[in-house]
């Protein structure tokens, strides 16, 4: 009777262990690497603020992960789309001559 | 006849070392080597009580290094076999007592004696630690299918390669095969793929442990017992036999049987 009742609960929901092995890869990948994810986090928005100091970038498809293959060799991919370019932009905004000189 | 000196950490406490020390120590002694088993706690003293020579202490680790025994003086060895000896810890509170290089030339001369030197380590990373690894030629490591022992066992498994000691090897120790089935605890394959690392032994919990360590008598010789079975396997594979590891399913009594045939097995 509880074998069933087990059963029941058990094929709804993840098993304890896939869990517990899901939290290990991601809490040791951030062990590894010495950089805890809410440090991890405070840089990647670092990135992107320095990102878009030079180009407009596109907020809704930006990933920026951290990849590891073994124990010694992590990295950072990130994509981070942008339109455009901020610094072009603003030199003619400020400048509306400068096109003229180069012509 | 040079030694091989085997060091058996793990970071976590209580996963297991000292059981593993003093039942591969046995093992190995069963299989005809010559072997001592090294206490390198210091402060704490555990290989003697398990190993049931715990009132045949008189010199310890620290008495040899500082000088005030010889190294014959402070071997204890085995009633049941002679060619198995103790080096217990030392009870001082002084961590500093022994260094690495100590323990490096103590390991040089029993390499001289003996088969084998196993290297029971304290828990933790810290000097005791390091003391235990540095003489190591193999580093064994002991952990449960947990989240807080896998993760430590993946910051020794570092250490361990940051001092060119790797790669270990792991012990996997108080398996529940029941337990994985049902998906509530980690299987060994869970376990090597997170840790990327070579299971030398698969240790199944085991009721005869307590009672063994109770009695003094390590469970390796208990026939009866699978833990003990399992360390009888690590000592082999640590003498380059190549052991199948067992079957962990449990022997099915007949009303088990007759639950799965209605349905009571796994979907």
């Amino acid at each position: 009777m509880s074998n069933f009742f087990d059963r029941l609960i058990g094929r709804n929901r993840e098993s304890s262990a896939q869990t517990a092995k899901q939290r290990l890869q991601f809490v040791l990948v951030h062990d590894r690497i010495n950089l805890p994810p809410e440090r991890l986090k405070e840089m990647k928005e670092e990135i992107l603020r320095v990102i878009s100091k030079y180009v407009a970038v596109q907020g809704d498809e930006i990933d920026i992960a951290l990849q590891q293959r073994d124990r010694n060799s992590s990295k950072l991919v990130a994509e981070v789309p942008f339109s455009g370019s901020l610094s072009g932009l603003a030199e003619r905004a400020s400048d509306p001559d400068k096109d003229k000189d180069d012509a | 006849m040079a030694g091989k000196v085997i060091t058996v950490t793990s970071g976590k406490g209580g996963v297991g070392k000292t059981t593993t020390t003093a039942n591969i120590g046995v093992a190995l002694a069963r299989l005809g080597k010559k072997v001592v088993v090294v206490d390198a706690d210091i402060g704490l003293r555990n290989l003697d009580i398990i190993m049931g020579l715990e009132n045949r202490i008189v010199y310890d680790l620290v008495d040899i290094v500082e000088g005030r025994a010889k190294l014959k003086q402070a071997l204890i060895k085995h009633k049941q076999f002679p060619d198995l000896y103790l080096i217990p810890a030392a009870q001082t509170r002084d961590k500093t007592a022994v260094s690495p290089s100590d323990m490096v030339a103590l390991a040089n001369e029993l390499r001289k004696e003996f088969d084998f030197i196993v290297i029971d380590s304290p828990a933790g990373i810290e000097r005791g630690f390091r003391n235990a690894v540095a003489p190591a030629e193999e580093v064994l490591i002991v952990t449960n299918p947990e989240v807080s022992a896998v993760r430590d066992a993946d910051r020794i498994i570092g250490l361990i390669e940051a001092e060119n000691k790797g790669p270990a090897k792991l012990i996997l120790n108080r398996v529940k095969i029941e337990m994985i089935k049902k998906g509530e605890m980690l299987s060994p394959d869970d376990v090597t793929d997170i840790l990327a690392i070579k299971i030398i032994g698969i240790v199944p919990e085991d009721e005869h442990v307590v009672p063994s360590s109770n009695s003094g008598v390590p469970v390796t010789l208990n026939d009866h017992s699978r833990a003990g079975q399992a360390f009888q396997n690590i000592a082999r594979r640590l003498c380059g036999e190549n052991v199948p590891f067992m079957n962990l399913e449990q022997n099915q009594g007949f009303f088990q049987r007759l639950g799965k045939l209605f349905g009571g097995g796994n979907g």
